[in-house]
């Protein structure tokens, strides 16, 4: 299934095409700029002219008459030949929400199923974001969370990074919910590479934008112009894991800027992950211990899904005692062998448990609590 | 004259008798050796001269030709001087010839005529009694290993003269009885030393119970090697016929073991830097590698994803048969290796994933050290075990139960499998095949479901249900039970290996 032949009704048009070849043509220069402390929004802000002047430097002369030259109709063919639907600022199906930034992109770029796109597009939707080292703790919060919203009907947003993105997107995917993913280069390119088969499934069944056009590699800049497009795109952004300097962080203030909703999940006071999203709560952001807490904060007491009893209601007691404590940080066997607990009865417990999908099994024997299906 | 002398060659860990047929003719001096003799077998020639000169005969300078048949067996020395120089002695009339008939002899010469040992006594020996000698002539030093063979009187002696001697009818003195082993007697490996660790200490004895291999994982310093080298303590002593094959091994293969019997099972932990010859046996001339050394014993692959995967892949074959096969031109060479494998390896290339020290490795790193972990052998394992550095607390608890009391349970426990196999081939819980699995083990309902649940959910490959149920069986042995129940099934899930191999470790 291609999105080859653009709706002939609204073609993405001249100026907005243009805008965009020059964005990508000027990403290099970009770049340098950024690297030196120029502020990005004030520079994407700019009109085409004034944008060649400010950073087109030695080579201004040429990009100007590249410029003159363009011809919409090769932009709109490299786009047709990558499957990449070209939505500009003027088609109606250009996400209303990304108008309310103050430099929205000219044209967005849909990679995937179009299908897929309309059907997240006519959700609401909620950003998951965090750090890309991701505990085990925060990648199940983040599968779970994206599970959780995405059965209730919300469309998943992040920007498949390694990491928290991931998880969220594979737990959407995992109950055939909506996801979207927001890349920082083309759309058409999976990136980081390794997520090739995430970035296929997401396609097939979601959307994969960009604001770029095809064929572009992502530079550092491109990263937090992409996050504003996260921020932007949804209705409330939530921080599953963030270091004190995490760019999801960024990615939730820029949230904040839009009148969005800003939630995080809150972590050990001790852990070095939990510094940035702790901080986030502490100054306000809802804290979420699992989806229903998002719902609640998006759809108040009414929007939230009838909940499913606790899994854990009605376990025996040495079980739950035993889930306890894994819950409470004792998370390997040799922590939990002692005192009188015999490594057999342990082990059995934790088979038990992990066969009733409360805990899962880590590498070298470790056990998560699981989050709730 | 011609003289007929008896002797052996290492043929793989076995011996083949060798008749020297010596021949003395006038003529120009000359010494000749035939029947493909090697270069240093040729060298004999040497060393039996001088030998027999030094040791007060006459050296005849006349056309003597030695033949070592039979003549198609390739013969590599050492090991036949002895037997040409009786063979020179004889046919120029300095030796008593009858006698020959049933002695054969066995060792290398000195220049001054004194006897060596060289390896594979043990086999020698065998390969005597199995020829129907009723006597081997070796060196004194390293005679207690040939004395271990019933059925042939050996005769220890010091030198040429002395082996002279003795086939001339004066008494054959027997060699001095030793002690084998293979570590210094002090140095007793016992789990009573072991502090904390109650986890891999409980897998140690489902994997000594029924033969069950092993992973440890966990970081650097955690204590894997130390548990490891715990493990022969705990298997059931050897058998004669097991110590026999233990000592003929090393002793072919060059290995330190004192002489004598060895009678604790082999522990090898190669280096992860072994190439594949050394690992599975080969070579120019065909010895033995690391995997026989362990046979009977434990094989120990202490960082398991750094070793080349070649060298993984030769193992493959001798774990799942017993045996390897080496081919050398058109000879076929068998070696057993009937070991159990334990593995050891770290969570993520720093090692410190998952402990107190914060691993610094990303997702990316971690996936690829994963990858790394050969599947051929993750599939041979049945337990995974998570080791932690032992809590303060652990280090100064009282000291456990013996490796003795242990080794008990598994004695009892190893008695139950062999009564429950009789008739099969298989001996222990791991060498079950499905079919055995199917017709000879009790399963309780409730375990069965827990099992079908686990299998359904997508966490068990259909090897990996059997090998549960192998662990789980063996599990039951331990408590003394006939059938297996739900609480077996349920730690013999806990202490699996996720499936899918190393990506399934990749979490």
């Amino acid at each position: 299934m291609t999105c080859a032949a653009v709706d002939r009704s609204v073609p993405p048009c001249a100026a907005c095409l243009r805008r965009t070849w020059l964005v990508a043509r000027l990403a290099g220069h970009i770049e340098i700029a950024w690297m030196r402390r120029r502020p990005l929004p004030a520079l994407l802000a700019l009109a085409d002219d004034a944008l060649v002047a400010a950073l087109g430097g030695d080579e201004r002369p040429r990009i100007e008459e590249e410029y003159a030259r363009f011809d919409p109709q090769v932009a709109i063919a490299a786009c047709a030949a990558h499957d990449v639907l070209a939505l500009c600022r003027c088609d109606p199906r250009y996400p209303l929400r990304l108008h309310e930034l103050p430099d929205p992109p000219a044209v967005l770029h849909v990679f995937g199923q179009r299908a897929g796109f309309e059907r997240c597009a006519a959700q609401e939707s909620v950003a998951i974001v965090g750090a890309r080292r991701g505990s085990p703790y925060g990648l199940e919060q983040a599968r779970g969370l994206g599970r959780g919203l995405a059965a209730a009907g919300l469309t998943v947003v992040s920007g498949m990074a390694l990491g928290i993105d991931a998880a969220a997107h594979a737990g959407a995917l995992e109950v055939d919910g909506a996801t979207i993913a927001v890349l920082a280069g083309g759309p058409e390119r999976p990136y980081p590479a390794s997520k090739r088969r995430l970035h296929e499934r997401i396609a097939a069944t979601g959307a994969v934008l960009s604001e770029l056009p095809p064929g572009t590699g992502a530079r550092r800049w491109c990263f937090p112009a992409r996050n504003r497009l996260i921020a932007a795109l949804t209705r409330a952004t939530v921080v599953v894991e963030a270091g004190e300097r995490s760019g999801s962080l960024i990615t939730a203030s820029l949230a904040t800027d839009l009148g969005r909703d800003v939630a995080a999940v809150p972590g050990l006071v001790t852990a070095p992950l939990a510094a940035g999203t702790n901080a986030l709560i502490a100054d306000g952001a809802t804290l979420v211990r699992g989806a229903h807490d998002v719902l609640e904060l998006l759809f108040g007491a009414a929007g939230v899904v009838a909940r499913t009893p606790a899994p854990d209601a009605g376990l025996e007691p040495d079980l739950a005692a035993l889930l306890n404590r894994v819950r409470g940080g004792q998370d390997t066997v040799a922590a939990l062998v002692g005192e009188g607990c015999a490594v057999d009865a342990t082990l059995a417990g934790l088979a038990q448990l992990e066969l009733r999908g409360l805990l899962r099994r880590l590498a070298g024997g470790r056990y998560l609590p699981a989050a709730p299906e | 004259m011609l003289a007929r002398v008896v002797t052996f060659a290492i043929d793989g860990i076995d011996s083949r008798p060798v008749v020297v047929e010596v021949d003395i003719r006038p003529g120009l001096p000359a010494f000749l050796i035939v029947g493909l003799a090697d270069a240093a077998v040729r060298e004999a020639r040497e060393r039996v001269r001088g030998a027999i000169n030094n040791s007060g005969f006459d050296f005849p300078a006349r056309r003597i030709t030695a033949n070592l048949a039979p003549a198609h067996l390739p013969k590599i020395g050492p090991g036949f001087d002895a037997a040409l120089a009786v063979g020179v002695l004889v046919a120029s009339g300095q030796c008593a010839a009858d006698g020959l008939e049933r002695t054969a002899v066995f060792g290398d010469l000195s220049l001054t005529g004194a006897l060596r040992p060289c390896r594979g006594l043990l086999a020698v020996a065998e390969g005597a009694r199995r020829a129907g000698m009723d006597r081997l002539i070796v060196a004194r030093e390293g005679a207690a290993e040939a004395a271990v063979v019933d059925g042939v009187e050996i005769a220890a002696v010091e030198d040429l003269k002395a082996m002279v001697d003795v086939l001339g009818g004066a008494p054959a003195p027997p060699p001095a009885p030793q002690m084998g082993g293979l570590r210094p007697a002090a140095d007793v490996l016992d789990l009573s030393d072991v502090r904390g660790h109650e986890l891999p200490l409980r897998a140690l004895e489902i994997a000594a119970a029924g033969g069950h291999n092993l992973l440890f994982e966990g970081p650097p310093g955690s204590g894997k090697t130390m548990l490891a080298t715990r493990l022969p303590g705990l298997l059931p002593p050897l058998s004669r016929a097991e110590a026999l094959e233990v000592t003929r091994i090393h002793s072919v293969a060059g290995v330190e073991h004192r002489g004598g019997l060895v009678t604790e099972r082999p522990f090898r932990a190669p280096h992860h830097t072994i190439s594949a010859p050394g690992l599975v046996g080969g070579g120019r001339v065909p010895t033995p590698g690391e995997a026989s050394l362990a046979h009977n014993g434990v094989l120990f692959l202490d960082e398991l994803s750094e070793f080349p995967r070649a060298s993984l892949e030769a193992l493959r074959q001798p774990i799942e048969d017993g045996r390897v096969t080496v081919v050398r031109g058109q000879r076929a060479l068998s070696f057993p290796t009937r070991f159990t494998l334990v593995a050891a390896t770290n969570p993520c290339p720093c090692g410190f994933a998952g402990s107190e020290r914060q691993c610094g490795c990303s997702e990316a790193e971690i996936a690829r050290y994963r990858r790394r972990l050969s599947s051929p052998l993750l599939d041979r394992l049945d337990l995974l075990v998570n080791v932690a550095r032992p809590s303060a607390a652990e280090l100064q608890a009282s000291a456990r139960e013996s490796s003795a009391a242990v080794r008990d349970r598994v004695l009892a426990a190893r008695e139950r499998q062999l009564r429950r196999l009789d008739g099969t081939a298989a001996r222990c819980n791991a060498q079950m095949d499905a079919r055995l699995l199917r017709s000879r083990i009790e399963v309780a309902a409730d375990a069965r479901r827990a099992l079908g649940r686990a299998y359904d959910a997508g966490g068990l490959s259909v090897r990996g249900h059997d090998r549960v149920l192998r662990v789980a069986r063996t599990i039951a042995d331990l408590a003394e039970r006939d059938a297996v129940v739900l609480a077996d099934v349920l730690q013999a899930l806990a202490l699996r290996l996720p499936d899918g191999g190393a990506e399934a470790l990749a979490a």
